[in-house]
């Protein structure tokens, strides 16, 4: 057998005789023992397999979850009320500061991510995501950051400019010590997490998928993600580049925001809206997705208009990069200007309107089944249309100038954001909870959660509209009686408990059943996509033979007796690299066993990000650490793989 | 259900140059994300400049000796890269060897140029906003290209010490590819810290 | 796992969202659906239009979703024909969607350039300079000795145009009066530009609107407009320099002020207080509110403020006063004579 320098091997397309049990039992053994996740403490530290660092991530940014929550909580106690004094004026910005972070950039954007981490490669018919220790490495990033901005908060050192802190507010002048730097630098932890991930979403849907899953036969969610993947690595250098000068601006004396000598502080909304608009559809389109996963399979369809789907996904990734002069309307831009951006903010809503008509037009063809999963489904169009109309309102700039910084905008904003992305994450976990613990959760405590959310969020965020229209502005620690807003946000305040109720019934849910709920099987919910073809929870190495895809729906496409490929060792880490457009077979690639190092370098690399914020000298010191422990991540092994690699090095006259 | 054996892939090899292969996909999202944030930065040279009348506001221009240096040393080099990747393409690890280790001693002159570069400036990064992005469009750029020569440093041990398997050669061809974007970026970078307040 | 039926849950999901958006916003004393000059009223009116049109798209998306959940199913619902059509309902729902975005969008646009600048060449001009957590309001003149600041409350003449220049001293702040106009934002190192126009006579209460700092929630201003003559008066009156104490407390009061920590921060007209990092306080007894709108003028509040500050704005920059309580007295009824 010769592997030559790529144009020697073809794969070989031959019908066998079905392998037969004791072959199948040896090959699981091995294959077990080959993608074995490693045990130990250190072990622990080690682990490169996507599922589990998947499960870690949604774990850790349902932590976040819950932290935004009590703070929102605290929020909405001391707001109950007018002339409240719950929280004072300093501690209540940081908690709103708070909330906001905590829940865009470490519950919101990483918990999308986790969900693509775990599903992508099940999905696309893997065995696990492409370059694994980065995606480890990723993961613990996420986690310093987020553990530092928590640390920061309990020292009473919480960022407390706003979530998106502007300048000169956030700035040197305006906010002394380090509150407004542990903002900036978190950016740079969830920023570097977050595109990593994205780089390994583009390479695994490209590269990694299973043979005959052409373009036009890639799952709806996984294209979701692959888009959402794109606007990732094209929108973070924004929000990188300004946070940094903010950092620099306030540690070293530059002066990117400072309008007194040559800066701008409307440089920063700039930087940070470009960044900012397509965060929001970063956290809404992979719902997209789950939402296509949920209605395909609980209406027993495949999704009415793929093609349209398909391309309103990408029209949405696209449009999005075009609109966010509309969070600016008030800065007294040009006219002309703001109109284009009137347009661009209106526009968007068509290829989100197409989403909604093709899964209506699916419900109204399939047969659907009202279980929690498409409940969630329900409440979300009945939400996120509301909220995407309000967004069409924002749209208009006379408006706006009115609405703008009210709770009209909070009200939006948590319509399109709890309705359009968290409903569907919701209803997500329970669709895919069977599949990532092997139980299923409780339908009856799925109902009642289900309406506990869903009463609870509207009662706490539809009367914000009318607040907004009342004149109450955004991020007020308090309001006067006289003002006449204290009622609605009484009401707003009791919906929280009920949202709080239902966030707790979820988490019980999820906790009892997985002790203790139903065996789930393989497929409890006889789903369209290729995770459903593997046990659950799937095995270390995701599919005992990687399989080939013979339609757009991988499962109910597929025949009596599954074809699959053969010929990928078991004995080394391989995994089958196709092509971009038709998923062709073009090599075997060996991916890299689990290390300590992408811990190791993740610890130096928080150091460095924690450092910089007191001390410019943390970039020199950090910059031999650094290396040893990227060293330490690629360097080779030390023993030639006679099972993967060529041995030897070629001879010159050997031409491919 | 019994699975069905339909395609053998054991005769395919084990790796693939470009973008056939893996690791291509890795490196040019990496380079899509840091050119991102190069035309980003450079938006933003344009943005400040726009705010005012004077360019540099009451500064000299930075010196072009050194930088022009840098920029036909570096855009020399890529002969010896585009040698470095050929080579790698055919699995010639004599011609790889060689020119990696040029290539490293290239990149240590052009850090070196790099630093006097900053000397000739004639703007420290607090005296105002032209100076803080003249400072940072420079050292982006100093970064990547610091980080790179380190990179190939590492690289070109490895092609002495060991082990060299055929994705090694892989790694040579990536490498050279993100030195190509070190270098192509350079060229906007260069034109616009040493000649946009000559020209605009 | 079809346990239950499925149609009551399904009507009662969508019948909750139905009535919840029937409850419509109304007004309030800082309310935009309450407009009180040409250009809110052109505001509230693109509002309703929009809020209208929105409302009818909601209910009937809702309803065609819930008729789509509980219609019987049919044989024929697979077939190649059905899949047509429906294609061709769902192309003719987003051909409607794009001609109701276009509509919305050229409305919008219109009313928009309306609302740019005023129509009427007859304007007063005022410049609005934000602070953290106050406003200062200057009328300029033609000399530079008749130039009148003051603090936290703008008088405007009823059926004038007013344009505002709007700049800030310190963060961003916006300068908003709901009953009047949308926002205009106050930003560093530029100035922005609007205008508001009352056409009936009243007190307008506005409130900044971007996030500034630790009293965000406590930097209001009231707009008071009066007719042009009471306006002119208004003006006239606030050009004179601080009303001379006349009892003994009073005069008492000013020679307290003069010599404590007051004149670090406050100007005086008409005294040696000239300081420009807080309010102007010339003509503070006959202000309608103090600290910012926070508080009604009278001697009891302006007692509470002066007393102590943090008390009632945690993180303002005015110290307490850390006077006797007899100078603390005098300084009070001082302040309540500059009327």
């Amino acid at each position: 057998m010769e592997s030559g320098s790529g144009q020697s091997g073809a794969p070989v397309e031959r019908v066998e005789p079905y392998p037969d049990a004791a072959a199948e039992a040896r090959l699981r053994r091995q294959l077990e023992e080959t993608w074995h996740v490693p045990a130990g403490f250190l072990g622990w530290f080690a682990v490169t397999d996507h599922r589990t660092i998947g499960r870690r991530y949604i774990a850790t940014a349902f932590v976040f979850f819950l932290i935004g929550g009590v703070l929102a909580a605290l929020m909405r106690i001391q707001l109950a009320v007018p002339d409240n004094h719950f929280l004072g004026p300093d501690l209540y910005n940081q908690v709103f500061t708070m909330h906001g972070t905590v829940m865009m950039f470490l519950f919101a954007v990483p918990v999308m991510e986790a969900m693509a981490v775990y599903l992508v490669p099940l999905m696309v018919g893997t065995r696990n995501i492409a370059f694994p220790r980065l995606n480890t490495f990723s993961y613990f990033v996420y986690l310093f950051g987020g553990i530092m901005v928590i640390v920061a908060m309990l020292v009473n050192s919480a960022p407390d400019a706003g979530w998106f802190a502007y300048v000169p507010l956030s700035g040197p002048d305006y906010t002394p010590g380090k509150r407004a730097d542990f903002w900036a630098q978190l950016i740079t932890f969830t920023e570097v997490a977050a595109l990593a991930v994205a780089v390994e979403i583009v390479a695994t849907v490209f590269k990694m998928r299973a043979p005959g899953m052409s373009l036009n036969r890639i799952p709806l969610f996984v294209w979701s993600m692959l888009v959402t993947a794109f606007m990732i690595i094209f929108a973070m250098p924004a929000v990188v580049l300004g946070s940094t000068f903010l950092l620099l601006d306030r540690l070293v004396g530059t002066h990117f925001y400072n309008p007194a000598e040559g800066g701008d502080a409307l440089l920063w909304q700039h930087l940070f809206w470009f960044f900012g608009h397509p965060e929001v559809y970063i956290i809404f389109v992979p719902a997209l997705g789950m939402v296509s996963a949920i209605v395909a399979t609980f209406t027993q369809r495949p999704i009415f208009g793929y093609r349209a789907m398909v391309l309103s996904l990408v029209a949405t990734g696209f449009i999005g990069f075009g609109l966010w002069v509309h969070h600016m309307f008030a800065t007294g831009l040009p006219q002309l200007g703001l109109t284009y951006f009137t347009a661009a903010s209106m526009i968007i809503s068509i290829p989100s309107g197409v989403q909604i008509f093709c899964w209506i037009a699916s419900i109204w063809r399939g047969h659907p089944r009202l279980a929690t999963p498409m409940l969630f489904v329900l409440g979300f169009i009945a939400i996120f249309v509301l909220g995407g109309l309000s967004g069409v309102t924002l749209a208009s700039v006379p408006f706006d100038l009115q609405v703008h910084d009210t709770y009209y905008v909070v009200a939006h904003f948590h319509y399109v954001l709890l309705g359009g992305a968290v409903f569907p994450l919701i209803g997500a976990l329970y669709f895919w909870f069977p599949k990532i613990t092997g139980r299923m959760m409780s339908e009856r405590l799925g109902v009642l959660n289900f309406w506990t959310l869903f009463i609870g969020f509207n009662v706490t965020f539809f009367p914000m509209h009318i607040l907004g229209f009342q004149g109450m502005p955004r991020r007020v620690y308090t309001y006067p009686a006289e003002m006449g807003w204290g009622p609605l946000n009484l009401v707003a305040t009791a919906g929280a408990v009920l949202l709080i109720a239902g966030g707790a019934l979820f988490v019980f849910n999820a906790v009892r059943s997985y002790v203790a709920g139903t065996i789930a099987g393989d497929d409890p919910w006889h789903g369209e996509t290729l995770e459903w073809a593997t046990a659950s929870p799937p095995p270390v190495y995701n599919f005992l033979h990687i399989p080939v895809i013979e339609g757009r729906h991988a499962m109910w496409d597929r025949s009596l007796a599954p074809p699959v490929v053969t010929g990928l060792r078991s004995d080394c880490r391989e995994v089958l690299i196709t092509d971009v457009m038709g998923a062709e077979p073009v090599h075997a690639y060996e991916l890299p066993e689990p290390s300590i190092w992408p811990f190791l370098c993740s610890i130096v690399t928080s150091a460095f990000f924690v450092g910089s914020i007191f001390t410019p000298w943390a970039l020199p010191v950090s910059i031999l650490p650094l290396t040893v422990t990227l060293i330490g991540w690629f360097w080779p092994k030390p023993h030639p793989n006679l099972r993967g690699d060529q041995p030897l090095v070629r001879p010159v006259e050997a031409e491919g | 259900m019994s699975s069905r054996p339909v395609i053998d892939v054991s005769p395919l090899p084990k790796f693939a140059f470009g973008h056939k292969g893996l690791i291509w996909w890795g490196t040019t999202g990496f380079m899509v994300i840091e050119g991102s944030m190069f035309v980003m930065a450079l938006i933003v040279y344009f943005y400040l400049r726009l705010k005012v009348d004077q360019w540099p506001p009451s500064l000299p221009n930075p010196d072009i000796g050194f930088a022009t240096a840098n920029l036909l040393l570096i855009l020399a080099s890529c002969l010896p890269n585009a040698f470095a990747k050929k080579a790698a393409e055919r699995f010639d690890l004599g011609k790889v060897r060689l020119w990696l280790v040029v290539l490293s001693l290239i990149g240590v002159v052009a850090l070196v140029l790099r630093a006097f570069e900053y000397t000739q400036l004639n703007c420290r990064w607090d005296d105002n906003a032209y100076g803080s992005i003249v400072w940072l469009l420079l050292s982006l750029h100093t970064v990547h290209v610091a980080t790179d020569v380190v990179d190939g440093a590492v690289l070109t041990a490895l092609m002495f010490i060991g082990p060299v398997t055929d994705r090694r050669f892989v790694d040579v061809s990536e490498n050279s590819l993100y030195w190509y974007f070190i270098v192509a970026w350079w060229i906007p970078i260069y034109l616009t810290i040493y000649f946009a307040p000559r020209w605009l | 796992m079809r346990g239950r039926s499925t149609r009551p849950h399904a009507a009662c999901v969508w019948l909750s969202q139905f009535l919840m958006v029937l409850t419509v916003g109304c007004a309030g004393n800082q309310s935009m659906f309450n407009p009180q000059g040409p250009a809110a009223r052109r505001i509230a009116d693109l509002g309703l239009l929009m809020i209208a049109i929105c409302l009818v798209v909601y209910l009937v998306v809702i309803a065609v979703a819930a008729w789509s959940l509980l219609r019987q199913r049919q044989a024929s619902d697979d077939s190649a024909q059905t899949t047509a059509r429906l294609g061709a309902i769902v192309a003719g729902a987003v051909a409607v969607t794009a001609a109701i975005l276009v509509t919305l969008t050229a409305v919008s646009a219109a009313a928009g350039r309306g609302l740019t600048s005023p129509t009427s060449q007859d304007t007063v001009t005022v410049d609005v300079i934000g602070h953290q957590w106050w406003w200062a309001f200057q009328y300029r003149s033609d000399k530079p000795q008749d130039f009148v600041t003051t603090p936290n409350e703008l008088h405007v003449p009823v059926g004038v145009p007013v344009i505002l220049r709007a700049q800030s001293r310190d963060v961003i702040h916006s300068f908003w009066v709901p009953n009047l106009q949308g926002k205009r934002d106050l930003i560093p190192g530029q100035i922005t530009t609007t205008w508001i126009q009352a056409d009936r006579a009243g007190v307008y209460r506005g409130q900044c609107a971007e996030f500034c700092g630790h009293q965000h929630a406590k930097m209001a201003f009231v707009v008071v407009a009066e007719p042009m003559d009471a306006f002119q008066q208004w003006l006239q009156r606030q050009r004179q320099p601080a009303a001379e104490p006349t009892g003994d407390q009073e005069r008492h009061g000013r020679d307290v002020f003069l010599q404590s920590t007051c004149v670090t921060c406050h100007t005086i007209r008409g005294t040696d207080a000239g300081a420009r990092v807080g309010p102007e306080l010339t003509h503070v007894g006959s202000r309608q509110t103090i600290a910012a709108g926070t508080l009604p003028n009278s001697v009891e509040h302006l007692r509470m403020w002066v007393a102590n500050p943090p008390s009632i704005k945690p993180g303002t920059r005015m110290p307490p006063h850390g006077l006797s309580p007899e100078d603390f007295e005098a300084v009070v009824s001082y302040l309540r004579s500059l009327e």
